[in-house]
């Protein structure tokens, strides 16, 4: 037993700073991307996960007519600018942020309700490194009252 | 800091690495033995947004949360009406896992619905109601002292009333999701939709089904119903890979409900964009077509009442 005490004792280590890892992708989502809703109210759901160069995210949610709405999708600074569209059940992508300057937010609103798909996309870094880098990305949204 | 995401990646494969060494160093002759796959039921085959999920991907399932849900129903012009809330005295009675995860959920829309309505004295009862079931459930960050403090100085301002709750209920589902306690946060987030679909049904009453813009909110939820199903079935099987019981009591719980919402037609046509407008807030065009009759209204009504007795017992 007294062979794998150390072994154990790094686990334990690596364990708590995965842990850690986690809380500061709630503390980004919380205390970074939540500034994007500014002017909304955050429903306060949580969507956030750590992503790595190349992989892909997606969010289903149905919006209800006559709310307004924001959507605000965030990557931590480890990341290039995150990519994302929005697709309605037909497939039909009604917004892409590649054609809007990479913007974190998009404000929109229902003439009648909709399930709709959110694609997320962390892109592959220009600058070449030994690993793909990986950070938190967090999706938010915030409504207005009416 | 650069590539600290990758450095934690990679301290997680070798913990996983760890792990695995560790546990067939203490396994003895059981070399080659296989695990179980078991596939994911699909419940769903006609076409529609979920088609082309790709199970790769990290996939997230949203619902209206408790604050979206109350504010749903104010502006499908509900009234107030402080007796279809859950009663304070039951918080005392939940003791499984599930009851206080479903009843955190069912609280939570409780205040969000009390508060959007300037109900301070209720918010605070009902926000002290939450904080004792989520500090029974290992929460006790997600609503603190300080919190409490914070809500009774500013019980007069809805905003800042509206940001403590959204604030509490992101402690709570992020603490829950980052524990391994999706299943959990699942529950709470059910619990709450449901409570909005009680609140709903309850508020109409007998009153006509033609042209009842509440009774069309209502039937819109089974656009979010399709996802409460994926939810749970992402969720029916623990962190460990074990079968997650409450998760499948819930499912088959939700079948008189599942039934009902069968008997009523959404249909949504495709999405158009004014590509030209410039605009701050885009509107997307469509139509959405309900059907539903009030015998089948008076379904959802029996068994959503039915369901949420069942959850607040």
């Amino acid at each position: 037993m007294k062979k794998f005490l150390p072994h154990i004792l790094t686990l334990t280590l690596l364990l708590a700073i995965n842990l850690t890892a986690d809380a500061q992708c709630k503390g980004f989502a919380k205390k970074l991307c939540k500034l994007e809703l500014t002017g909304y109210i955050h429903d306060g759901n949580y969507h956030a996960a750590i992503l790595t160069e190349g992989e892909e995210a997606e969010l289903y949610k149905t919006f209800y007519s006559g709310q307004n709405y924001r959507l605000a999708i965030c990557g931590s600074e480890t990341l290039s600018a995150i990519e994302f569209q929005v697709v309605d059940a037909y497939k039909n992508v009604l917004f892409d942020n590649r054609q809007h300057n990479m913007t974190e937010t998009w404000d929109f609103m229902l003439e009648s309700s909709q399930q709709l798909k959110i694609v997320v996309k962390v892109p592959v870094s220009a600058q070449k490194s030994e690993y793909p880098n990986s950070g938190c990305v967090a999706i938010m949204f915030g409504f207005q009252e009416n | 800091m650069r590539n600290y995401y990758t450095t934690l990646r990679f301290a997680g494969l070798i913990i996983l690495s760890g792990i695995l060494m560790l546990g067939n160093a203490c396994k003895s002759g059981k070399k080659g033995q296989e695990g179980k796959e078991v596939g994911i039921e699909d419940f769903l085959t006609e076409e529609d947004i979920f088609d082309d999920i790709d199970k790769a991907k990290k996939i997230f399932y949203s619902l209206p949360s408790p604050l979206e849900t109350a504010m749903l129903l104010k502006s499908a012009g509900v009234s107030y009406n402080e007796e279809v809330l859950n009663d304070l005295a039951n918080v005392e009675k939940y003791s499984t896992n599930k009851s206080k995860a479903l009843n955190l959920g069912i609280y939570t829309t409780d205040l969000s619905f009390a508060c959007l309505f300037d109900q301070a004295q209720t918010s605070l009862a009902y926000m002290d109601a939450t904080k004792k079931l989520a500090t029974e459930m290992g929460i006790s960050d997600a609503i603190d002292e300080e919190t409490m403090k914070r809500l009774e100085q500013n019980l007069n301002k809805r905003d800042v009333v509206m940001d403590i709750i959204s604030e509490t209920f992101l402690n709570s589902s992020s603490y829950l999701k980052e524990n391994d306690q999706q299943d959990v946060a699942a529950m709470v987030l059910v619990g709450g939709w449901i409570e909005g679909l009680y609140i709903g049904t309850q508020m109409v009453g007998s009153q006509p089904i033609e042209g009842n813009k509440l009774v069309d909110r209502i039937a819109e939820q089974k656009l979010s119903f399709s996802i409460v199903e994926r939810m749970l079935q992402d969720n029916i099987k623990n962190a460990r890979g074990e079968e997650n019981r409450d998760i499948v009591e819930l499912i088959n719980e939700l079948h008189a409900t599942k039934a009902a919402f069968e008997k009523i037609e959404v249909q949504t046509s495709s999405v158009k964009i004014d590509e030209n407008d410039t605009a701050d807030v885009a509107v997307l065009k469509s139509q959405t077509k309900i059907n539903v009759t009030p015998e089948a209204f008076k379904e959802l009504q029996a068994a959503v009442q039915s369901l949420r007795n069942n959850f607040v017992q």
